[in-house]
């Protein structure tokens, strides 16, 4: 691996690591049974890919949890808190329209991530399918959850803008990518009849922050959390 | 069922007598006694509970798990955990019973679930625990229910049992990286043991003389085994087990009896089990409370997504053949994807 | 936050692998068909159990009564000339 595909195994490492850690959190907190279990299944997927995308740069448990805050190259989006159910399918539609779109373009081309994204992309079809169909049964079910999940894509809506700046080691063309994405987005809100937030999709500060090891305020807590285990025996294997 | 005369339902009674005699499965719409439908509903109800509620001192860790391959087993564990609920609700639900108001039961306080799980998980060690000891004993209790005499719920059993299998061993195998760890690791692991022994030889329920309803299903084949009977076999099977372990199981009057050709073991403080039964565990009002709170937290999207199928209830024109007609079936934006796939 | 919430019951079929017929594997609750569907594919194919999947309104089943099981199969019972069994050959004849 050279240092560029290392540093893009890492990004999206981090990204799958980090949002499989969030889905996790909901174990036993679901809205329904069956959610309980579709959500897992989706943690599960990730943390598959997480594991074999880290284990490209080194070994996947000291890059989870020895490293500080600053050093994780995940989107913020993926480490945003789970909110409310709607927050949670947001944040998931948000991400898996990319990941789709993204895994895509790298399963068809050469390079260090072609295999990996080619299983992965298959999940991430399912991932997104799941995203979909909750945000059409909450866009367009009660009042209420109609006003939740216009109100958890408008909420999320900033973080958005980072999916597309560009990442060291990824050939895409993050325009086109973008626009397929904004794309296959305001179809699905549209049959959710939810509004296409309007607004700044980043801010000179979030822009490409995750990226550049800036996070939010709610991800250091969650590191503690995953960590603090591993980190209290030094050296010990589980 | 309620209005047919009384020699009709001896005529019943009898069929339904010898079909258990003879081994055959009762399958739901054929006659039962009320006592025995009341006593399936019952224990399956209390089964599925305790599947679902067993959730949250697992997933309490999940979070925290010490490496990413702990951390996956223990997701897939909880999840198979919730998907052995469905099954069970499921299995109950051909009698008659419906899952909500089985929930509502459960949150009403006024079903049970199994005892075992108002101990909180105070360490990492406890998920091995939970796995080796707490699963092991559900396993020596359920095999025999996957030859119990009512069809849906020995179907549902054989399901639990099969994909139970691995639950146990991933238990036993963290206890044993702990076990063989350093000293403090191994500290955590024996802690784990002495804390949970005494309770999982209680979830084999009350000594057989004490046992309110073991004598009837043990008639009507619902229950194989008596409740000591298992016990003694789960303590035979765990004692070589964590002599391998290299950990001490915490009692002192836990020896083998060769006259028996059993293990002999100390006394259980039934005071304890009754107190924890009446509700004075550590978490009974922790994991209820967690229980309640993701149902009534998760009405406004199971109503979000019953409203929605209700206006979008076009069901396309039947096809002559599920087959033969695919692409018509369903509104599925990609269905043959999801049909064929091979997951 | 009750009845609006219950949600229908389905019953899954799945086809193990290519070559087999559906079979019954269990039932479950989803609001639609479509939510059925996945359901049933996590629920029910979360080992590699499945290549296909049915989900059928528990609803549209029409079954025979048990109370009927001696009349109603009771022909069939008694038709032993139906089965390959029934006939003798000869030793050494092969591919019958």
């Amino acid at each position: 691996m050279t240092t560029t595909a290392n540093a893009a195994a890492l990004a999206l490492g981090d990204d799958a690591l980090v949002l499989s850690h969030r889905l996790g959190e909901w174990a036993g907190h679901a809205p329904v049974l069956e959610e309980d279990v579709a959500l897992a299944n989706i943690a599960l997927d990730l943390l598959g890919q997480a594991r074999v995308l880290l284990s490209l740069v080194g070994d996947e448990d000291e890059l989870a949890y020895l490293r500080e805050e600053r050093a994780f190259r995940n989107l913020q989006l993926v480490e945003q808190p789970n909110g409310d159910f709607a927050h949670t399918i947001a944040r998931q539609l948000y991400f898996s329209v990319w990941q789709r779109l993204l895994y895509g373009q790298l399963a068809s081309a050469e390079g260090a991530l072609t295999g990996i994204a080619a299983k992965a992309v298959k999940e991430v079809e399912y991932h997104q399918d799941h995203a979909e169909q909750w945000t059409l049964r909450l866009g367009d079910g009660t009042t209420e959850s109609h006003q939740r999940m216009q109100r958890a894509v408008d909420a999320l809506w900033r973080f958005t803008g980072e999916l597309f700046q560009p990442v060291e080691g990824l050939d895409i063309d993050w325009q086109a990518l973008e626009a397929a994405w904004l794309t296959s987005l305001t179809a699905t809100l549209e049959r959710a009849t939810l509004t296409v937030p309007v607004g700044p999709r980043a801010g000179g500060w979030a822009a490409g922050a995750g990226r550049q090891g800036l996070h939010t305020e709610s991800f250091g807590r969650m590191l503690a959390e995953m960590q603090h285990l591993h980190r209290s025996h030094p050296g010990a294997s589980w | 069922m309620t209005a047919v005369t009384t020699d009709a339902a001896d005529g019943y009674e009898a069929v339904f007598d010898a079909a258990v005699a003879a081994d055959e499965r009762i399958e739901p719409r054929d006659w039962m006694p009320d006592a025995y439908r009341a006593t399936l509903i019952r224990q399956m109800a209390q089964h599925a509970h305790s599947e679902i509620i067993g959730m949250q001192p697992e997933a309490n860790w999940i979070t925290r798990a010490p490496s990413l391959r702990r951390k996956a087993i223990l997701i897939a564990k909880v999840q198979d955990e919730a998907g052995h609920g469905l099954y069970l609700y499921s299995a109950a639900e051909t009698l008659g019973v419906s899952r909500d108001e089985l929930l509502d039961k459960l949150h009403s306080g006024r079903q049970r679930y199994s005892s075992i799980f108002n101990y909180p998980t105070l360490t990492w060690a406890d998920v091995g625990a939970i796995g080796w000891l707490v699963d092991g004993a559900a396993i020596t209790n359920q095999v025999p229910l996957c030859r119990c005499s009512y069809g849906p719920y020995a179907r549902a059993m054989v399901r639990v049992c099969k994909e139970e299998s691995f639950h146990q061993r991933q238990g036993y195998e963290l206890l044993l990286a702990l076990s063989r760890g350093t000293p403090a690791q191994h500290e955590m692991a024996q802690d784990a043991v002495n804390r949970w022994w005494w309770p999982s030889l209680m979830m084999f329920g009350p000594p057989d003389d004490e046992s309110a309803h073991s004598a009837q299903s043990m008639a009507w084949k619902i229950k194989r085994h008596s409740n000591d009977e298992l016990r003694q076999r789960f303590v035979d099977i765990c004692v070589p087990q964590a002599e391998a372990l290299g950990l001490a199981l915490p009692d002192p009057d836990l020896r083998w009896n060769e006259q028996r050709g059993h293990h002999d073991f100390g006394a259980i403080d039934w005071s304890e089990f009754q107190a924890v039964l009446k509700g004075n565990g550590p978490c009974n009002e922790q994991r209820l409370a967690q229980r309640r709170q993701a149902h009534e937290e998760g009405a406004w999207v199971r109503e979000a997504a019953t409203a929605y199928a209700e206006k979008h209830r076009h069901q396309p024109a039947a096809p002559d053949h599920p087959e033969a007609a695919q692409d018509q079936r369903s509104h599925v934006d990609r269905p043959t994807e999801l049909q064929e796939a091979t997951a | 936050m009750s009845s609006s919430t219950d949600w229908p019951m389905w019953e899954v079929f799945v086809r193990s692998r290519r070559g087999l017929s559906h079979t019954h594997a269990g039932s479950l609750h989803a609001p639609d068909a479509e939510m059925a569907l996945r359901n049933a594919r996590d629920l029910y194919t979360r080992r590699n159990e499945g290549v296909s999947l049915w989900v059928v309104p528990s609803t549209a089943i029409t079954a025979s009564s048990p109370d009927e099981k001696d009349p109603f199969f009771e022909s069939a019972a008694d038709k032993p000339y139906r089965h390959p069994t029934f006939y003798e050959i000869p030793d050494g004849v092969k591919h019958l």
